[in-house]
């Protein structure tokens, strides 16, 4: 085992909704640092897919091993339960589309990114409240909002709250799923440049699931595009782009809208 | 199918009580029914602060008067015993009164208003001034038993959270309180930590009575009717109240005295007396308060009386 070897392996990953088939043998290796894109129109297993590497939902087949901090590759459905919920909420994060799913929406901005570090045995109200200051910061946040309730933010800070929350215990895997539909152009904008800086700038591997090509052109440095649950193409994210060989690809890429 | 065998108490109940009325088992539920409840007890004693589940009865009064109360003790009453039953420190409240009235009709047992005389005490909202004995139990009426219902609805999560002691989420909600009022404001239903282990809701008791948990020479035991559940504290276990390092723990204090006795270190009720808004302030526990009178201890009398009533 070396610094070199994947952090996320997958192998054969097939995953059934009784005879719907989710996804169909999909395996890939994801390195540290590196951040892959998975693309493909609505139904075609992106979220199936990303629910199975992120321990939340079981596939029907295959295996999802992760290269642990102590004790080394594991799989991840093989180990207890509570040890994956642990290491869900600490080496992992996830952003879901709806930050509805992925914040407490009835307690504070500052209780919320202080959860995973009480979770963790911090006892400490006061390096909770630095610490939570310290990441609103980061994903620049108002720092005068931090006693208020996620609600009362617009679509763009809760996702910024969200990226907070997860980045606390510094994971070095983020799941994100589709993190910026639903966000207007210039916000969107604005967030993709944040994600760039902050998994630039702290090393972590990333793996968005996204239907928007801009999305991946600007985070991810490498592409998986699906279709009925394949993979029908994966490659460097400029090759795939710019010289799509499958023709749905082919198809994908020439229906972004020209501005 | 196996064979009915009549328990000892049921019989020796017959002969010993006179006064108890006809048409009843003895403390109301029958046997099967109290055996249930023993098991479920026993194993919650087994694991402190472990929510048991338990085939919770319909008993003769509303849910929230506290049928599980009733039940945990209608499962550990014998014809020996006496039973003292109290409601916010009270003796002489309805529901004290009529669960009270209740057991001394099905079982025939004796009951009494002082601590030091009972061997089984059901409480709503307190635990007793006077400190219990190993030869004591205390009986608590619980009406939500899982403490983090407020921060997760779901049953299947709590309970997963329980076994994998994520507790994180209590933490939270302590936070909270710190982040918007400067300090802990929760006042009853504290969480705790049982020996270590377990979170667990301590009944609507005021933070107050929480240190008189831990280590405490009685048997506790938490009946929850509507819910249908049964937890227990064993005698000298750690009840630890949870806490942030840098904002600890603390009960409530008052700067005045209770005015009928003067004691300085009982939980005190505010009592308004006009409708000028005049209050006085009086112990929530009235046979503390009785026993403390009895000894010759006098309060300033409270602000209409001109003196000690």
């Amino acid at each position: 085992m070396s610094a070199r070897d994947p952090l996320l392996q997958v192998r054969g990953l097939t995953h059934r909704y009784g005879r719907q088939v989710g996804c169909r043998d999909v395996s890939f290796d994801l390195h540290p640092g590196e951040v892959l894109g998975i693309v493909g129109e609505s139904g075609s297993g992106k979220t199936t897919l990303l629910k199975c590497v992120s321990g939340q939902m079981q596939p029907s087949e295959g295996e999802v091993a992760y290269r642990t901090r102590d004790i080394g590759t594991v799989d991840v459905y093989g180990m207890t339960e509570a040890r994956r919920r642990m290491l869900m909420r600490t080496d992992w994060g996830i952003v879901y589309q709806n930050a509805r799913d992925g914040l407490r929406m009835k307690v504070s901005a500052g209780a919320n990114v202080g959860e995973r570090l009480m979770a963790i045995g911090e006892r400490n109200y006061g390096h909770i409240r630095n610490e939570a200051v310290d990441w609103l910061e980061r994903v620049e946040m108002d720092i005068g909002r931090i006693d208020d309730l996620p609600g009362t933010f617009s679509g763009g800070m809760q996702q910024r709250l969200q990226i907070a929350r997860n980045l606390v215990t510094k994971p070095r895997l983020v799941f994100m799923d589709e993190p910026t539909s639903g966000l207007d152009v210039s916000v969107q904008a604005r967030l993709l440049d944040l994600i760039r800086g902050l998994v630039g700038s702290l090393g972590i591997a990333c793996v968005v699931v996204t239907h928007d090509l801009g999305v991946v052109r600007l985070l991810s440095h490498r592409l998986m595009v699906m279709k009925g649950g394949r993979v029908v193409e994966q490659g460097l994210t400029d090759q795939v782009l710019d010289d799509p060989q499958h023709p749905y690809t082919q198809l994908l890429v020439s229906s972004i809208l020209p501005v | 199918m196996s064979t009915v065998i009549p328990h000892p108490t049921a019989s020796t109940a017959t002969e010993a009580t006179q006064a108890r009325i006809e048409g009843y088992n003895f403390a109301y539920l029958d046997e099967q029914t109290k055996r249930m409840i023993r098991r479920a007890i026993l194993k919650a004693v087994a694991v402190p602060g472990y929510q048991v589940p338990f085939g919770s009865r319909e008993m003769p009064l509303p849910y929230g008067w506290g049928t599980g109360g009733i039940q945990v003790t209608a499962a550990v009453i014998g014809p020996d015993d006496t039973l003292k039953v109290i409601d916010q420190g009270a003796d002489d409240t309805t529901n004290a009164v009529n669960i009270r009235r209740f057991f001394a009709k099905t079982a025939g047992v004796a009951t009494t208003d002082r601590t030091v005389d009972a061997s089984i005490i059901q409480t709503r909202h307190r635990i007793p001034e006077t400190p219990l004995t190993e030869d004591q139990i205390l009986v608590y009426q619980v009406p939500i038993p899982e403490p983090l219902r407020q921060l997760e609805p779901r049953e299947s999560e709590t309970r997963k959270m329980h076994a994998l002691e994520e507790y994180g989420v209590m933490h939270v909600s302590l936070y909270e309180d710190i982040a918007k009022f400067g300090r802990i404001t929760r006042s009853y239903n504290y969480p705790v930590r049982v020996n270590g282990r377990y979170v667990m809701a301590p009944s609507p008791i005021p933070k107050f009575d929480n240190p008189k948990m831990d280590r405490m020479p009685a048997l506790q035991l938490f009946g929850a009717g509507r819910e249908k559940r049964i937890y227990a504290v064993p005698p000298y276990t750690e009840v630890k109240s949870l806490d942030f390092e840098d904002h600890p723990f603390e009960v409530e204090t008052w700067e005045e005295n209770c005015a009928l006795c003067g004691a300085g270190d009982s939980y005190l009720d505010e009592v308004i007396v006009d409708d000028q808004g005049t209050k006085m302030y009086v112990c929530s526990d009235s046979d503390y308060c009785r026993e403390r009178r009895e000894a010759g201890h006098v309060g300033d009398g409270g602000p209409n009386s001109g003196g000690p009533q």
